[in-house]
């Protein structure tokens, strides 16, 4: 076989995209390495190799369990990233509650959550709520009361947006679906690992989170749904995970996202402290050092970790560009919009300027980043953005040279 | 992908002849800001020769679109206006060594700066109306354009007018206006012998995007007849509490009242450290009835969650007495 061989280490990169994805800890790798090949069962067997690999499978959904601050182990389904969570969530809700065809979402929420309710708007007749923000990221209170009725079968509102990183206050978002009898659905991938969760304390019915943005394997994920809130399965085939999701556990990827649960909490306060420093010292770093840019959503409760800075007259994509040649990876947005012509979702519903919405650039860090990232970055972005500006036929002095329509 | 694409690279990491050209006597711009991409080409005829001297361009865009601009002032320089009006927009990819298939609306974008520059400088017509009213509303496409330019390259499906001219890009609302131009043209381009008649794009052979990605929001007709009906009385929820009135007339004061209001403050009491931990406060000023009077101090204050605050501690003091209770802020 003549195999390509994969470098083991990527060249020095100063890696500020952790709201894509975490590097994987070592220590997580080195609890999934025996399940390859050597525990290898299946935790339905009923041999000892089967119950050592159920076994495990039972530790990481208490690892996980403790995180989260879930009331039951049982209470988490394993499933294979936020996506098929907040899937199976939400279509789940609507199948529970036949006569409730109403959904409440937010207008910032991830791809994997309003798309779906785009497709279920326009080939299942449900009507969807979208409910604005304003500037800083806070959700129009007003607007989701009212648009709360005894029709509405699932509220589905993100605990932590992935661009912007401002915090839903999604505990008494919840308290208010409840009044309504709603199920209460939140994405929590980007909040889980990264801020105190304890669901046994709230009303939220369920939530999702995804096992690589907490420093845990890809493809794993897990979909919390309370006792006693009726959930159908989305996915149908046998009684794994109580019958609530069908296929053979993936055991490596379980045992990885136990094991990343249990690093993650020990983490928190040095995510909370240290990496918000770094955070805080990048952001004000690049206000400081370059005009014309602005921090999104930064007067409204963030995660530790994110800053979207968007730079006027100039385009996301080209600075993450250059950014990405002078080693340093940075996001435009949220990774999956690429390829659609509109700029980010996000900043389009926190009304961000006309010139300043296509040049937001996320940069989300982890305990994985140092000081010297942030020197890192800070002596290149006001290089990079100020070569952009020279080429740009914009700028804050000429306004729109070349006019709001075709020239 | 960009990294095999040496050329590409090149002219994203250092492009050529970005700036102002300050003595141009020709110069055409495309875009606007608010579709995401806008380029501008400044050149320098000389009036005997008719020999582009020099040029230069400044692009508002992703990488692409500069290297594409870059790469233009580069093909362009030292030739004489006949020749450079005939660079095609495929000629400006493959100058690049291609560019991503997404991404083609970018050499498109500067074909046509060049074409405008080129055109004032000749004192040719300005654009007719066709050319200035959209058709693709979101980005700012028009029908002239996107005629043009499946003309030009002999496109044949809806796909590929996207990645020239990012028509129906980014929702379907425009889908089936592009589909028709694209049919009606190919149809024409068939005629021409430009394309073989098999070639031409036949309506409804592509289906508009499944997703979109955004909700609409609105009301969408119900398919379940049940849910247009309003729900029975008995069904639905209770109704939401009403703007502060002014509280009844104080009952008259009944043996158990100065205990309740105790029971009221004491359980007030300990909800206000979590009050507190977000820096705002409550104090309990009178009590009436059912009606709770309190004030909202600190970051409460002006807070847009102070509802959401209000009706937990609505909740919670509802549970401790074990009855219905209002709380009702008082400034």
């Amino acid at each position: 076989m003549n195999q390509t061989r994969v470098p083991p280490q990527p060249a020095n990169i100063c890696y500020l995209d952790a709201n894509a994805t975490t590097r994987t800890d070592p220590r997580v790798v080195d609890a999934m390495l025996p399940f390859f090949s050597g525990y290898f069962g299946n935790p339905s067997s009923k041999h000892a190799l089967g119950a050592h690999a159920a076994m495990a499978v039972r530790r990481a959904r208490e690892q996980l369990q403790a995180l989260l601050g879930a009331a039951h182990p049982h209470e988490l389904i394993f499933t294979s990233g936020g996506t098929e969570s907040a899937n199976a969530a939400i279509l789940s809700a609507l199948e529970v509650a036949p006569r409730r065809r109403e959904i409440i979402t937010t207008a910032v929420e991830h791809p994997a959550v309003l798309s779906l309710c785009a497709w279920l708007e326009k080939t299942k007749g449900i009507r969807v709520h979208v409910i604005p923000v304003d500037r800083h990221g806070h959700l129009d209170i007003a607007a989701y009361r009212e648009a709360l009725s005894d029709r509405v079968a699932l509220v589905s509102m993100m605990w932590a947006n992935n661009e912007t990183g401002v915090i839903a206050p999604v505990a008494d978002l919840a308290e208010l679906a409840k009044d309504v009898g709603a199920l209460f659905h939140t994405d929590a991938v980007q909040a889980v690992g990264k801020c105190p969760i304890d669901l046994q304390s709230t009303a939220i019915d369920m939530l999702s989170l995804s096992g690589h943005k907490l420093h845990g394997p890809k493809g794993i994920g897990a979909l919390y749904v309370r006792t006693g809130v009726g959930f159908k399965p989305q996915i149908k085939g046998g009684q794994h995970e109580r019958g609530r999701r069908a296929g053979t556990e993936n055991v490596p990827g379980i045992v990885g996202l136990g094991m990343a649960a249990e690093l993650a909490a020990e983490a928190m306060a040095d995510e909370d402290i240290r990496v918000r420093g770094l955070r805080d010292r990048l952001e004000r770093g690049v206000l400081a050092q370059v005009d014309h840019c602005v921090a999104i959503g930064a007067r409204a409760e963030r995660l530790p970790n994110t800053s979207n800075i968007a730079f006027s007259f100039i385009d996301s994509e080209a600075i993450v560009t250059l950014l990405d040649r002078a080693g340093i990876a940075a996001s435009m947005g949220s990774a999956c919009s690429t390829g659609s012509f509109e700029p980010s979702h996000v900043l389009m519903a926190m009304k961000v300027a006309e010139d300043t919405v296509r040049g937001g650039v996320r940069f989300s860090l982890s305990r994985d980043n140092t000081d010297d990232d942030v020197d890192r970055a800070l002596a290149v972005i006001p290089g990079v953005v100020a070569k952009l500006r020279a080429i740009s036929p914009f700028d804050a002095d000429a306004g729109p040279l070349l006019g709001r329509s075709h020239a | 992908m960009l990294d095999n694409l040496d050329r590409l690279d090149e002219h994203i990491s250092s492009p050529r002849n970005a700036g102002v050209l300050p003595h141009a006597n020709a110069v055409g711009s495309f875009g606007a800001i608010r579709w995401g991409d806008a380029v501008k080409l400044m050149l320098q005829v000389d009036p005997r020769t008719d020999r582009i001297e020099q040029a230069r361009f400044q692009t508002f865009g992703c990488s692409s679109s500069i290297a594409s601009s870059s790469a233009v002032t580069e093909m362009i320089t030292g030739r004489t206006l006949d020749e450079a009006v005939g660079i095609s927009a495929a000629d400006i990819a493959d100058y690049l060594g291609g560019l991503p298939l997404e991404r083609m609306y970018c050499a498109v974008m500067t074909y046509e700066a060049l074409q405008k520059a080129i055109g004032s400088y000749r004192g040719e017509a300005e654009l007719s109306e066709a050319d200035a009213a959209p058709s693709c509303k979101c980005l700012g496409v028009s029908q002239m354009m996107i005629e043009r330019t499946i003309r030009f390259n002999r496109l044949t499906s809806v796909e590929q007018v996207t990645h020239h001219t990012k028509a129906a890009g980014s929702c379907s609302a425009c889908f089936k206006q592009v589909e028709g131009l694209l049919a009606r043209v190919n149809a024409e381009m068939a005629e021409d012998g430009l394309i073989g008649p098999g070639d031409a794009y036949q309506i409804g052979s592509t289906s508009p995007p499944a997703i979109d990605l955004k909700p609409h929001g609105a009301p969408q007709p119900a398919t379940n007849i049940f849910a247009a009906k309003a729900a029975p009385a008995h069904l639905r929820a209770a109704p939401k509490s009403a703007p502060s009135r002014p509280a009844p007339a104080p009952a008259a004061v009944g043996v158990d009242a100065p205990s309740q209001t105790t029971l009221i403050a004491e359980a007030l009491d300990e909800l206000r450290p979590h009050l507190k931990r977000d820096g705002g406060d409550c104090e309990l000023v009178n009590v009436e009835g059912n009606v709770v009077y309190v004030r909202l101090s600190g970051n409460c204050v002006g807070c847009q969650l102070s509802s959401v605050t209000l009706s937990g501690v609505q909740a919670r003091l509802a549970d401790r007495l074990g009855r219905p209770l209002r709380v009702v802020p008082v400034p």
